[in-house]
């Protein structure tokens, strides 16, 4: 059981023993449906010089305060509450509760309010209420700071691989500057076409970025229009087709005759160009490419397989995250960004479908991507 | 660059394309003779062969440790062999990783360490200064 602590200021004897009897053993079940219970340590002071006093030990979770105090009122209390930034659920108790009083209340901070005179139960529904809110307020505050460390983690990592890139491309320019290329041009070309390399490989980088970035702040204009995934297909087989053949890699596509859907053709060139080019860079020479399109139920189903070094289901468990790639000695001169297939998950998402993968290590692997539509 | 074949030779590891490359050009520029390997695996066989003069190994290749065991391998396949070990600061943690402990150090063995982004001058330097210390054994 979770104890909570709650602070009672009241000048009157009589009330703050009264609350403490009916709180002391009540408990609350903030959701039906799970164990949690909560249960309350009590706390009195008599006035609001003495709480504030207190609280700045340690605030409590719950605040139940008196408007009208001997010295400073209640209302002076939240007041300073707020200014030292106290993290506390304040219920204003009042006689008076008139709209102005609970107004400025509100301004300056109080959670609710418990007019005088109150029974029991009055008392345990206004706590159940505010143990209710603490709660949802706890809860947002953690997903608050897991979604920052989220993306600190990416922004972190984001630093490192565009940093790698501009390292190698200053190496060589270096060399070029200090004259360590000699003069064996053999040697100079080399140099010059590793920095265009790893030139290339940050400007995708950073396109990917672009796009997972609008996609992921929905602020992306989708254009909307009929489409065929055929067509999408065949422009992605088109873009690897010389890096396929260089390689001795076969590509083929089997699709219905039409394969229309409702789509922004950007993203399904996104999706497809992730999927081919993959299939093709982690395929072995003399290797096949097998495109498939078919429905499956309301969606259209894409698969593209490949020959390829495959993955173990370790790996292919991860494979969808941020920066994600399998580092190995067979893929440690395949370039990529790690965010392609991230992106293309996401797309699939937009269309109410998934992206998956089944591999087998040496054999290849499968991408599944549905699109409903 | 052709280097004397008297020259020093220097076995090179890393499976970074790029760094294996341009240190391999500014080392022969600087008159050393160099081989290099990408996996550790290849760099023992190398060594085997081709006895050198001293490693430069990074260390991280396709495990964390890497670096860390193949000087140990090294230090015991050829004893006198000064080793240059290399560490990266790691995307995923943002922590280096080098070895803490005198215990661990001796272990490795390794007789410098320098942290990436190295600069080449600071490397010659090193390699210099550990190919020196070794005639004079």
């Amino acid at each position: 059981m979770e104890t909570l602590r709650v602070l009672v200021v009241d000048d009157e004897t009589g009330m703050r023993l009264a609350v403490a009897r009916v709180l002391n053993t009540y408990t609350v079940k903030p959701d039906e449906s799970d164990e949690h219970t909560v249960g309350f340590a009590i706390e009195t002071a008599e006035s609001g010089e003495a709480a504030l006093e207190m609280m700045a030990a340690s605030a409590p979770d719950i605040l139940l305060l008196d408007m009208k105090l001997p010295g400073m009122s209640g209302l002076d209390v939240l007041r300073e509450i707020r200014e030292r930034r106290l993290e506390t659920l304040t219920v204003m108790i009042t006689a008076y509760a008139t709209l102005e009083t609970a107004i400025e209340a509100t301004k300056r901070g109080a959670h609710d309010f418990l007019p005088k005179p109150f029974t029991p139960e009055d008392l345990r529904v206004a706590i159940r209420r505010v143990v209710r809110h603490l709660l949802v307020q706890r809860e947002a505050r953690r997903l608050a700071l897991e979604k920052r460390q989220v993306r600190f983690q990416f922004i972190s990592v984001l630093g490192h691989e565009l940093k790698a890139p501009l390292a190698a491309v200053e190496g060589y320019l270096q060399i070029l500057k200090d004259g360590s290329a000699g003069s064996d041009p053999a040697v100079v070309a080399r140099v010059i076409d590793r920095a265009l390399v790893r030139t290339e490989g940050m400007r995708k980088l950073i396109v990917d970025l672009l796009n997972m970035t609008r996609i992921e702040s929905g602020q992306k204009r989708r254009d909307l229009a009929p489409a065929d995934l055929r067509d999408a297909a065949a422009a992605a087989v088109e873009t690897v087709a010389a890096a396929a053949a260089a390689r001795g890699i076969e590509i083929h596509v089997e699709a219905p005759d039409r394969a229309p859907l409702v789509a922004d053709r950007g993203e399904l060139d996104i999706i497809f160009n992730n999927l081919v080019s993959n299939a093709v860079k982690y395929n072995r020479d003399g290797g096949r490419v097998a495109i498939a399109i078919d429905r499956a139920g309301a969606a259209w189903r894409v698969r593209v397989a490949d020959t390829g070094i495959g993955l173990s289901p370790e790996d292919a468990q991860r494979l969808f995250h941020d920066f994600v790639r399998i580092r190995n000695e067979q893929t440690r001169l395949i370039p990529g960004t790690g965010l392609g297939l991230s992106i293309v998950k996401k797309l699939a998402q937009l269309y109410g479908g998934d992206a998956s993968v089944e591999s087998e290590e040496g054999a290849g692997s499968t991408f599944t991507v549905t699109l409903k539509g | 660059m052709t280097s004397r074949p008297t020259a020093p030779h220097i076995l090179l590891v890393d499976d970074d394309e790029d760094f294996l490359y341009q240190h391999k050009v500014q080392l022969e520029h600087a008159g050393y003779r160099v081989s290099t390997a990408s996996s550790r695996a290849d760099a023992e066989a190398l060594a085997a062969d081709m006895k050198p003069d001293l490693a430069i190994l990074d260390l991280m290749m396709e495990q964390h440790d890497d670096g860390f065991v193949l000087s140990h391998h090294l230090k015991r396949m050829l004893p006198g062999l000064p080793v240059i070990l290399v560490t990266a600061v790691t995307a995923e943690t943002g922590l280096s990783f080098s070895p803490t402990s005198g215990a661990e150090r001796a272990w490795v063995g390794a007789d410098a360490l320098l942290a990436k982004p190295i600069r080449f001058e600071q490397l010659t330097r090193e390699v210099e200064r550990l190919l020196k210390a070794g005639t004079r054994d």
